[in-house]
């Protein structure tokens, strides 16, 4: 009885009444195409014009390799440093009130609106030896602007929102009567808080790492005027593509630009598990 | 729920003096912190802020006034700044509707009907926010580029579409493809199809039912990706910079104009221009703060992912 049941109401969704199937999901599959697959596929065909053996030695040069080491590194830590604050400020933005917290909290979406060149020379002119907050570090022996650290800098901005804005509606939804039963069976509030509400937010903290260190991974226009940009030190991945294509060397940006999307395709897959994790393990709460 | 369930009542009102104020606040501190920690986290997380977020804006503004008002006017008046602008206006003013449309019949396609491998569009759609800007410059000059796919045939007909304008739109609608159907799909699903089921049962047309039924509905949410897209699409660095080219007064955005003036040092006018960008997004993240304050509930599905 219920799977006819079921097929019945699926077949009558399928015929739905509202027109304008054809059209939409037409137009959506063609700008798609073209904008989005098509363009996107050209990296591939040219990386296979190049084989196997060629993209490899391509990418196993040490200047590529310090570069792609260096993109995935900074851009590991920068996201690594915005889980730890990211948690902090969702925390601090939903269970407390203190004076500013609406203000700072519109605030928080500050890196997605602002030009990442925007940012990168206004980072730049702070962290420089002679910045509002490079000529204290300076003394004490950290230079931060034109080196890696840097990059770090530049990255954790750009990445600063995503843990925040994914943390902080399941926060939001955490129920306080989970909260007041662990208390009232004796637990402390540290294992209140370690047992009972970091279990519920494990997977939108590592969806919103995910997402910042994908972007810090692809990241270009805040990064290069803060970097310094040298070679086999201070000089990123996109940056590398810029200047392979400036040399007219298409297939050296391509092969890089392969290995980066090949990278940034399995974080995708990474974000989808974790969002279908979560979703079922929501489900069964 | 029965007539006698009492417990969504308010509790009664005590007297004054039974009024157990006190021992409340204690029992509730099983569920919360002390107040030194409480203070030392809102402190901690305040100045990260304040590192982050409020000196590099503060920066842009004060660097851009440095040399004073005067300096700061020219810096905007001079002819490759305003033929910058130019280009960025048409740039966004191409690209935003045409996202626009894509999103609206997008989330259309996907929210009010059922299809296999809809997750997989879904996730195809997002796929430009994974892919760094520079590879989104690539992709193009791979295409349309001297020796990409369709560079000779471009040749022969005298058509250029990379290092010229052409090129500059294309990159910016890659870059700024999801923002708008990101915002409705997760709406328009919350919405569901009654209202629209309605409509078309009671005689109305597809485009009358889209007009009158859905796109009240979801006119903020669109309103709210449309910011966002615009923000992006003015501020967009390194796909452009890709394809552009960078000739001045011919090929140069804004961004890459600030590029251009800080390279030769000319680091107050970069500012100013910076601080132009700085303003729109200001009033960017102004705009979305006054529709989550004021249209939060109907915004509410599209925020949640």
């Amino acid at each position: 009885m219920t799977p006819l049941l079921a097929t019945g109401t699926r077949r009558r969704i399928r015929k739905s009444a509202i027109p304008g199937f054809g059209l939409t999901m037409g137009f959506t599959l063609v700008y798609l195409s073209l904008i989005v697959l098509i363009p996107l596929s050209a990296v591939f065909f040219k990386t296979a014009d190049l084989g196997l053996d060629g993209f490899w030695e391509i990418i196993t040069r040490t200047r590529v390799l310090n570069a792609l080491k260096l993109s995935f590194g900074t851009a590991l830590i920068a996201a690594s440093i915005n889980a730890i604050f990211g948690v902090l400020v969702a925390w601090v933005f939903v269970r407390y009130t203190f004076p500013g917290k609406r203000l700072l909290d519109a605030f928080i979406d500050l890196p997605f609106a602002l030009p990442t060149a925007v940012a990168g020379i206004a980072l730049t002119a702070l962290y420089a030896g002679n910045g509002w907050v490079g000529q204290y570090l300076e003394p004490l022996g950290l230079k931060v602007a034109f080196t890696p650290v840097g990059i770090v800098v530049a990255l954790t901005f750009v990445g600063l929102p995503f843990v925040v804005r994914t943390v902080q509606p399941v926060l939001e939804d955490a129920e306080a009567a989970l909260e007041e039963a662990a208390a009232s069976l004796g637990a402390n509030r540290w294992q209140t808080i370690a047992r009972v509400i970091f279990p519920a937010v494990v997977p939108s903290i590592l969806t919103g790492f995910a997402l910042a260190f994908a972007r810090g991974v692809g990241e270009y226009g805040s990064v290069i005027f803060i970097a310094g940009n040298l070679p086999n030190v201070s000089e990123i991945a996109p940056l590398l593509i810029v200047i392979r294509l400036e040399e007219f060397d298409y297939a050296g940006a391509t092969a890089i630009a392969a290995a980066m999307l090949i990278v940034s395709f399995t974080m995708l897959l990474v974000i989808n598990g974790l969002q279908v994790w979560s979703r079922k393990r929501s489900e069964k709460l | 729920m029965s007539a006698q369930d009492h417990s969504l009542r308010d509790p009664p009102d005590l007297p004054r003096p039974f009024r157990p104020s006190g021992p409340l606040m204690q029992r509730n501190s099983a569920i919360t912190e002390r107040r030194w920690v409480q203070w030392t986290l809102i402190a901690t997380a305040v100045v990260f802020l304040l590192f982050f977020l409020f000196l590099p804006l503060v920066a842009v503004f004060a660097e851009a006034f440095r040399n004073g008002v005067s300096t700061y006017l020219i810096a905007l008046q001079e002819p490759d700044a305003r033929s910058a602008l130019n280009l960025t206006l048409i740039t966004a003013a191409i690209a935003v509707p045409l996202n626009l449309v894509f999103g609206v019949c997008a989330a259309w396609a996907i929210t009010k009907f059922d299809f296999r491998g809809k997750s997989l569009l879904i996730s195809l759609i997002d796929l430009p926010f994974s892919v760094s800007p520079v590879v989104a410059g690539l992709v193009y000059v791979l295409v349309f580029g001297a020796q990409g796919w369709l560079g000779p045939w471009l040749l022969e007909h005298d058509i250029k579409i990379v290092f010229a304008v052409p090129g500059i739109v294309l990159a910016t609608i890659f870059v700024t493809f999801p923002f708008i159907a990101r915002e409705l799909i997760p709406l328009m699903q919350a919405q569901g199809t009654d209202d629209e089921q309605a409509a078309v049962s009671l005689g109305a047309s597809g485009w009358k039912t889209f007009w009158r039924v859905t796109l009240p509905n979801i006119k903020w949410g669109l309103l709210y990706g449309v910011l966002l897209c615009n923000a992006r699409a003015f501020g967009e660095f390194g796909a452009v910079s890709v394809v552009s080219g960078h000739i001045r007064g011919m090929t140069n955005t804004l961004p890459l104009h600030i590029e251009i003036l800080y390279n030769e040092y000319a680091f107050a006018a970069a500012f100013a221009v910076a601080s132009l960008l700085a303003s729109l997004a200001l009033v960017t993240l102004a705009a979305k703060s006054f529709l989550e304050w004021r249209y939060g509930d109907e915004l509410a599905a599209g925020r949640r992912h």
